[in-house]
């Protein structure tokens, strides 16, 4: 079915093509640029389009493709880098030069390639629904096959090599399975079910590890001003977290730190597994000047290729940076399609679509019972390091960490400027008395006395402030300084250094040796001695 | 491409810069348009919003004198592009591209879009090279490599173009003393008055490299002030990645230019979005600023110092803070410092270099400069500190420990933040931070 183009507003196009259907693919132009239906009157579909409308003529061509936005998923993803549609960044650049200039049909993510298929079934054997035919290796990870719909008695069965487009298996009713699917961006993916249990995921990073940990399958936001260190946290977790696969989309943000972390990706290992991080690594990038409709796409498309190995039984991390970027592309599409609009010219759906992008997260019961987890971390630009914004309040209200990046903090170049009275998980009790079990029992105990101390050390702050440190009693002093000593050698990580993963074991005992120095000094205090005789022994 | 020409007379209404036109058959979005007015004299449009057959046309340059009935609008089938050569080197022009140095216009080797493409993150180049400014607050705790864009945060009244011209006057690329490695300066003033862009002409003319200027004044039309950066950056493109330049493309005031956006877009009725500002400033913005960058195998780079004027000098108002959220880090000018003689006035506490990391160490600099860095800004901002404490418990209710921090922080204010006209390279600002650091016997260096 065509039609043609009959109006343009800034990144939409209205077309006059009949017989679409919402939230269809549609090509535009002569140049052939990509866009999904959004709106749909009689005689008219309004269309965002994923590439810069410029230089787009009223009466150009206009025809739909017939199916949503979908990605191409299969064995193959990891160490790619895509852009906001699963187009392979490098091939692009091999093909058109370092400038994206847009048009084209959509370039698939892989040329013609043969791949192994290692058969667990036999031929003339009877296949359940769901069970898994065989599997294909990509690196450590197993892509499994599995038989669609009720089933069936296999007839013809790949063994060993295959064409990656070919069936690997055919049934006896003609059905075939294939390695590779294409499934719709906007759609979850389907599992047998959630399962609601709490493992904790280590970041590496002390201050969440220990004070605000993270669990498997949770959501974490860290909204922060610019210069608090968002995407360098980012990117440390995504270095360092202990999981089996990473998935990171760069929404909306700057090139030039997209060219940075391809290039410590390519170079680092990860300390789980002494891999090379791109080897358990996806990109998803969408620049800043990059069209805006596709910056909105960008989440769906690497939450679904998330989803994808989180199915295949993987821990998965999905980071967003920054879902604020994505929330102001809704906007711009909103007011191009002249909507109500809401607080801050936001639509109104904006809550909504983020609680449903934030509910893919979780631990599932796969289809093929095995457990797989989709953690998903977004960072958040508020404006002005405001968060009554309402980017950041809508969050808050699905996630379940919140990391607040701290102004203050990053000024005085403590990083990660996390700021530990603001900053909350709801994971902690049940993450914490993992850690009990698994690392120490003093864990939990510790992390409290941590947290008396510094909240002491803020109300002792406020003390001093009037009658100065001169003023205040030699055991408040002496709590002033171990509070300094957390900060700066416990809290504070350089990220650039050895220091940036610790182990739980390595966090423990530090936080442990300088809270053991702490009593001790208190027990010399109490007897009597001078607390400059004190300081000075421990220096 | 169209078969014919097609011009219109069917003009509906004329709204501040924006024309609407009825009746149109065929346009094309961000098509160049001619406008012929009644008294004779021309125009350029450009298409911004069609609706079937009525089209919305922002006009550059100045509207007054258009009219209903006999003002033509004549469609060229092209979108913006800027004419370039080498032989832009030396020139000035205006916002629309016309040479104001009286020399007659060059003939160009080739046109681009002024829009620009955005570069496809796998073929940068990471920046790492460092660009010495001779300025330490900068080189020594800030550092500017090649490809980046840090913009400088400056107050009304404070002497931004100095640092500017400074900088202009003193970049080198690396940290051996080759001049001109900036190889070429595109300078684009947007909205400026006469006596600010005659400051920055005589030291564009001191300036031993190549220089272009676009050139819109106060007096100019506003919708020029969105087009002359475009301009700027294009001509910066092709110097540095078609002629292997290293380009050093300086904007000021940016703040005009988000005024000007704004005008366009409460003329074209849009949603305003915080302080009036279009929702779409963020990605506006984007599309100027990540133009600067490296490409691979390429050799020149685009590296951008854009100048703005944070209204109240209020840092969370949206100019300041988009930008922000876009370059990598900011250098941000300090009221109090200025008023307390000290130049170049920049708080180093808030303003940031995102790219340092990778241009400074063993064999771009030197081995120490991050510990020295880091050892300033630990005990600069304790000082700070302590001046608040200060100012209520009074010096004498200090420990001398904290008094010695407080004179550590003036100290440092006076002799590295401070230098006046003196040109410092990077290994002068490290042993001068270095000496301050052992002279009242503070850690980290």
């Amino acid at each position: 079915m065509s039609g043609r183009i009959t109006a343009i507003t800034g990144p939409t196009v209205s077309v006059d093509v009949p017989g679409l259907k919402l939230h269809e693919c549609v090509t535009v132009g002569a140049a052939g640029l990509m866009g999904e239906v959004v709106r749909l009157e009689r005689g008219r579909a309004v269309v965002q389009v994923y590439e810069s409308t410029r230089g787009l003529a009223v009466g150009e061509p206009a025809a739909g493709t017939g199916t949503e936005l979908c990605v191409r998923l299969g064995p193959g993803l990891i160490g790619q880098m895509f852009d906001g549609l699963q187009r392979p960044l490098v091939a692009m650049a091999a093909q058109h030069g370092p400038f994206i200039r847009g048009g084209g049909a959509k370039v698939p993510p892989w040329g013609a390639r043969t791949l192994r298929f290692v058969p667990l079934k036999k031929s003339g054997e009877r296949i359940a629904p769901n069970e898994v035919a065989g599997y294909i290796e990509e690196g450590p990870f197993r892509h499994a096959v599995l038989a669609s719909g009720e089933g069936g008695t296999i007839e013809r069965i790949v063994n060993g090599e295959f064409e990656a487009e070919a069936p690997v298996f055919s049934l006896s009713d003609g059905r075939q399975g294939f390695a590779f699917h294409s499934w719709p961006v906007r759609v979850p993916r389907p599992y047998r079910r959630k399962l609601s249990r709490v493992e904790p995921l280590v970041t590496g990073q002390r201050c969440i590890d220990f004070l605000f940990p993270l669990a498997r399958g949770g959501s974490a936001i860290f909204p922060g001003g610019f210069g608090t260190g968002k995407t360098i946290l980012e990117q440390s977790i995504a270095k360092l977290a202990d999981v089996d696969i990473v998935v990171y989309v760069g929404c909306g943000e700057r090139g030039n730190e997209m060219a940075e972390m391809l290039d410590d990706f390519a170079t680092l290992s990860d300390p789980w597994h002494q891999q090379p991080l791109m080897s358990r690594t996806i990109i998803a990038v969408n620049t800043s000047n990059m069209p805006v409709a596709a910056r909105e796409a960008s989440i769906y498309t690497a939450v679904t290729m998330a989803e994808y190995y989180r199915d295949m039984g993987y821990g998965v991390l999905l980071l967003a940076d920054s879902l604020s970027r994505w929330a102001e592309a809704l906007r711009e599409i909103s007011s191009a399609l002249e909507e109500m609009p809401g607080e801050e010219g936001y639509p109104t759906y904006l809550a909504s679509r983020m609680a449903e992008f934030v509910a893919r997260a979780g631990v599932v019961e796969t289809l093929d019972g095995r457990t797989g987890s989709l953690t998903v971390m977004l960072s958040i630009s508020p404006p002005g390091g405001d968060f009554s914004e309402p980017v950041t309040q809508a969050c808050l209200r699905t996630t379940g960490s919140f990391f607040m990046l701290d102004t203050d903090l990053a000024h005085r170049r403590h990083f990660p400027a996390i700021n530990w009275f603001q900053s909350f998980s709801l994971y902690e009790h049940e993450v914490s008395a993992r850690f009990d079990a698994a690392v120490s029992p003093d864990w939990s105990a510790l992390r409290q006395e941590t947290r008396t101390l510094l909240q002491r050390e803020a109300r002792l702050r406020e003390v001093a402030e009037i009658v100065g440190t001169e003023g205040l009693q030699d055991a408040d002093r002496l709590l002033m300084r171990t509070t300094e000593a957390i900060r700066r050698n416990f809290l504070m990580q350089n990220s650039y250094t050895e220091d940036a993963f610790s182990t739980p074991q390595q966090t423990l005992e530090r936080i442990a040796q300088i809270l053991e120095r702490h009593r001790t000094a208190s027990g010399r205090l109490e007897k009597g001695e001078l607390l400059e005789t004190i300081l000075r022994e421990s220096a | 491409m169209r078969l014919a020409r097609h011009s219109y007379t069917t003009i509906r209404s004329v709204q501040g810069p924006l024309l609407f036109l009825e009746r149109v058959l065929e346009a094309r979005m961000g098509e160049v348009v001619r406008i012929a007015f009644p008294d004779g004299h021309e125009a350029e449009g450009e298409v911004l919003k069609i609706e079937g057959d009525v089209v919305l046309i922002e006009v550059v340059g100045e509207s007054r004198g258009l009219d209903l009935d006999h003002s033509r609008v004549l469609f060229t089938d092209v979108v913006k592009r800027a004419p370039l050569s080498p032989a832009v080197l030396g020139r000035v022009f205006d916002g629309s591209f016309r040479p104001i140095d009286d020399r007659p216009m060059f003939i160009p080797d080739r046109w681009a879009p002024v829009a620009g493409f955005p570069l496809n993150p796998v073929a940068r180049e990471r920046p790492q090279d460092l660009i010495e400014t001779g300025l330490s607050t900068i080189d020594g705790l800030n550092t500017l490599v090649k490809g980046q864009k840090l913009p400088i945060f400056s107050c009304a009244g404070l002497p931004s173009r100095e640092i500017a011209a400074a900088i202009l006057e003193n970049a080198r690329a690396g940290t051996q003393n080759v001049p001109g490695a900036a190889s070429a300066v595109v300078f684009v003033a947007l909205g400026l008055t006469q006596h600010e862009y005659a400051y920055y002409g005589e030291a564009l003319e001191r300036m031993q490299g190549d220089f272009v200027a676009f050139i819109n004044l106060a007096k100019d039309p506003v919708v020029e002030r969105l087009l002359a950066p475009r301009f700027g950056l294009t001509v910066a493109e092709h110097l540095a990645f078609d002629l292997g330049r290293d380009v050093l493309v300086l904007i000021t005031d940016m703040t005009n230019y988000c005024d000007a956006l704004r005008e366009v877009s409460t003329a074209r009725e849009e949603l305003p979005g915080r302080r009036g500002y279009p929702g779409y400033m963020y990605s506006d913005l984007a599309s100027l600023f990540e133009r600067a960058g490296r490409i691979k195998g390429t050799a020149g780079s685009v590296t951008m110092l854009p100048i703005l004027t944070m209204p109240e000098d209020d840092i969370t108002h949206p100019i300041p803070d988009l930008t922000g959220y876009i370059t990598e880090g900011q250098i941000v000018l300090s009221r109090e410092l200025h008023q307390r003689g000290i130049f170049p006035p920049v708080d180093v506490l808030p303003s940031l270099s995102r790219l340092m990391q990778r241009g400074i160490g063993k064999g771009r600099t030197r081995e120490d400069h991050r510990a020295i860095a880091n050892a300033l800004y630990m005990n600069y901002a304790t000082g700070r500190d302590l001046r608040r404490l200060e100012a209520i418990v009074g010096r004498d209710g200090m420990s001398d420990a904290d008094r010695h921090v407080l004179d550590f922080a003036d100290a440092f204010e006076r002799e590295i933040v401070h230098q006046g006209s003196e040109r410092r390279s990077v290994g002068e600002t490290l042993d001068a931070s270095k000496r301050l650091l052992e002279r009242f016997k503070l850690g980290g260096a």
